[in-house]
């Protein structure tokens, strides 16, 4: 073989080294989780802070106790992690790859919406359970019915975009706001959606949307959209926005001065960068999500914080825990890693989390927020499904 | 009136993320698809000065540039200067460094990755209003249109009025000529990648004052960046400068006048059709 042709064989083997070859270990000696998510791409911003540092949160705190209490035995977790590169085709591949080639016992979640989606049958076609918390869909019905391992541990997106608009509606009713709502949507997936769900609720409750528009995800100049939203004179601000531009439109109207009384930006409002850009003027700005305040809560992001170097947000990641700490119960409560059993189990019970009681057994969780706001450096719940008593909220007066 | 300078506002945005490319793929004819992850990079750089050391982006220039100087030097005399020699034509060295520095893009991110994580990070400086004829605007747009437009004059008059920068236009029009005229060819690709690499990062470092970045943006600056070195024309600075300004006005008319939503397809619809009336782009050179 003549030089060329050794070096193109080193190359590719150099190429396929990481999917062919895994250490060798003895077979039962450690629970092989299988992570799939995005460390690249488009998504890898928002999995940095939700996704990947809760399961290293969730390793390290199992294997710190000894591992899972299975009746084989105390087994600790390994984590295998693969990076979906914000490509479904790769999170589908990725996931394939976990159940056929590395034979792992179980495999969490991808993120994202269409992500979890697109792995769904493969999920099914193997017979693995797949809890999602990062998907959000008006298809709950549906797919749970076509899939029964598929759990949601999330919201609808119908109920989003309904519970911020009776918020408004709310604060409307009590004479706090006016009438006037200017609305403005990323020109994607989910921006469309949630704008499309919320219109029609605005309508019905009496306000009158002085401003409706979209643009495309990664405008740089949101000027033209906040000083024409301005000049339609609103009483309330609602963007359905994706989080480069969440960022920029609280900027936007921070410079031009949006004179409102309720700002709402969907999604990266929880997000700590989101305080931690703005500081005081993030005051009394609602968002997608929030958390009841609590000792668990707090106790979870300090470890949280001290285990993966990363502020956990206020709206995935408490949930991300919470299923977690449902799955933690059903393997051990199971005591094995039967797939089917596992299944069974999150059907049958219901769990303590540090979300209260997770009631997943129609396969939907049954109990979550909606909406949040930043009151004292806390993005608290004052919204959601299923519960009975939020924070009150709070006009927004100036932007400090 | 505001629609202006808005417009301009946004074309300074655009001219600091097409200067380098135009650098770059104008002079070295390098298509450096990684220009995008220099730029964040710099973004990169002036986040850390200014968590770090709460140092301006405007002093964090003076590390930001001579080390993207220095890496993209570096890669241009390691990676790129093999390619060119084996290039039989021109054709060749655009298709071959098209594919090293894809590569290239891929290797930045991961290394990004490592070093800072895949959050966002954002920070706020200069985020005051300034009042222009009675409208607010964001102050650190103005800082960076301004320093935008210090760059655009002080790159115009260096490449046209001094003797370095002639050299530059030579190899640019036409490297073998330029080599029997003693220029020494090589050197000079270098220092214009360098210099293309060091505006990019200088671009990033300027945009991190208002822009929200992560690791993996890149290839968002740099389609924009091609597009408007592509319709501004090759082998001259004033296009990339133009063709930013211009780009900058029209989507901004587009924005208040018509629907935000339709930017990003007037910004193309005006690129096919710079494109079909002039080829070569608006400050080009037609083949002979």
């Amino acid at each position: 073989m003549n030089r060329r042709s050794v070096i193109k064989l080193a190359g590719a083997t150099a190429l396929t080294a990481p999917f062919g070859f895994r250490n060798a270990r003895a077979q039962d000696a450690t629970i092989k989780i299988g992570v799939v998510g995005p460390r690249t791409g488009v998504m890898a911003s928002g999995g940095a802070v939700t996704h990947w540092p809760n399961f290293k949160l969730w390793e390290s705190e199992i294997n710190a106790k000894g591992g899972l209490k299975l009746k084989a035995g105390q087994k600790k977790v390994e984590l295998i992690e693969y990076d979906d590169r914000s490509q479904p085709g790769e999170t589908i591949k990725a996931v394939e790859r976990l159940a056929a080639q590395d034979k792992v016992d179980f495999i969490m979640p991808v993120y994202g919406t269409g992500y979890n989606l697109a792995a769904a049958p493969v999920y099914a076609k193997y017979g693995y359970p797949q809890v999602t918390q990062a998907a959000v869909t008006d298809q709950m019905d549906a797919l749970t019915q076509r899939y029964p391992k598929l759990f949601f541990v999330q919201g609808s997106t119908t109920s989003f975009a309904s519970s911020a608009a009776n918020v408004m509606k709310k604060l409307k009713d009590e004479g706090k706001i006016g009438n006037k709502v200017a609305i403005v949507n990323v020109a994607d997936a989910f921006g469309i959606e949630l704008a499309n769900a919320g219109r029609p609720i605005f309508q019905q409750a009496g306000f009158d949307i002085v401003y409706d528009k979209s643009y495309p995800l990664g405008t740089q100049d949101l000027s033209p959209v906040m000083r024409a939203a301005k000049a339609a004179n609103p009483d309330a601000f609602v963007a359905w926005s994706y989080p480069p531009d969440t960022f920029g439109l609280a900027e936007q109207a921070k410079i031009e001065g949006l004179n409102v009384k309720a700002y709402y930006s969907a999604v990266a409002v929880a997000f700590p960068a989101f305080r931690g850009k703005f500081g005081a003027s993030s005051e009394n700005i609602l968002g997608a999500g929030g958390i009841q305040d609590g000792p668990a809560i707090r106790d979870y992001y300090k470890r949280h914080k001290e285990v993966t170097g990363v502020d956990a947000d206020y709206w995935g990641s408490p949930l991300y825990y919470s299923f977690l700490q449902i799955l933690t119960q059903a393997f051990e409560g199971v005591g094995s890693m039967d797939r089917d059993a596992i299944t069974e189990y999150m059907k049958k019970n219901i769990f303590k989390t540090i979300i209260g009681d997770a009631d997943i057994r129609s396969q939907k969780l049954t109990r979550y927020w909606t909406v949040g706001q930043w009151q004292d450096g806390f993005f608290h719940a004052v919204n959601g499904v299923g519960f009975t008593d939020y924070k009150p909220v709070r006009l927004k007066t100036g932007w400090a | 009136m505001d629609v202006l300078i808005i417009g301009l506002l946004l074309g300074g945005t655009y001219a600091l993320m097409a200067m380098g490319l135009q650098l770059q793929y104008g002079v070295a004819r390098i298509m450096n698809l990684a220009s995008g992850e220099t730029l964040v990079c710099g973004a990169f750089g002036a986040v850390w000065f200014f968590t770090a050391y709460k140092m301006s982006p405007l002093w964090a220039l003076i590390g930001v540039v001579p080390a993207a100087f220095a890496a993209n030097w570096a890669i241009y005399r390691f990676m790129i200067l093999p390619l060119v020699k084996r290039a039989k034509n021109q054709g060749q060295l655009e298709v071959d460094s098209i594919l090293a520095t894809f590569g290239l893009s891929f290797m930045a991110i991961g290394i990004l990755l490592a070093m800072f994580g895949g959050e966002f990070l954002t920070y706020s400086y200069l985020a005051t209003s300034f009042q222009i004829f009675g409208q607010p605007y964001a102050l650190n747009r103005i800082v960076a249109f301004l320093c935008a437009l210090f760059l655009c004059v002080a790159l115009y008059v260096w490449l046209h009025h001094t003797r370095a920068g002639l050299t530059l236009r030579a190899v640019s029009v036409n490297p073998s000529a330029a080599g029997l005229v003693s220029i020494n060819v090589a050197r000079t690709s270098a220092l214009a990648f360098a210099l293309g690499g060091a505006v990019s990062a200088s671009g990033g470092a300027l945009l991190s004052m208002f822009l929200t970045f992560d690791a993996s943006l890149g290839v968002i600056f740099t389609l924009k960046a091609l597009v408007i070195v592509i319709m501004g024309g090759v082998g001259d600075i004033r296009g990339a400068i133009v063709a930013s300004f211009i780009l900058g006005l029209t989507e901004t008319a587009v924005a208040t006048y018509i629907d935000p939503g339709l930017t990003l397809a007037s910004a193309y619809i005006l690129f096919i059709v710079i494109l079909l009336v002039r080829p070569e782009g608006l400050f080009g050179r037609r083949p002979s």
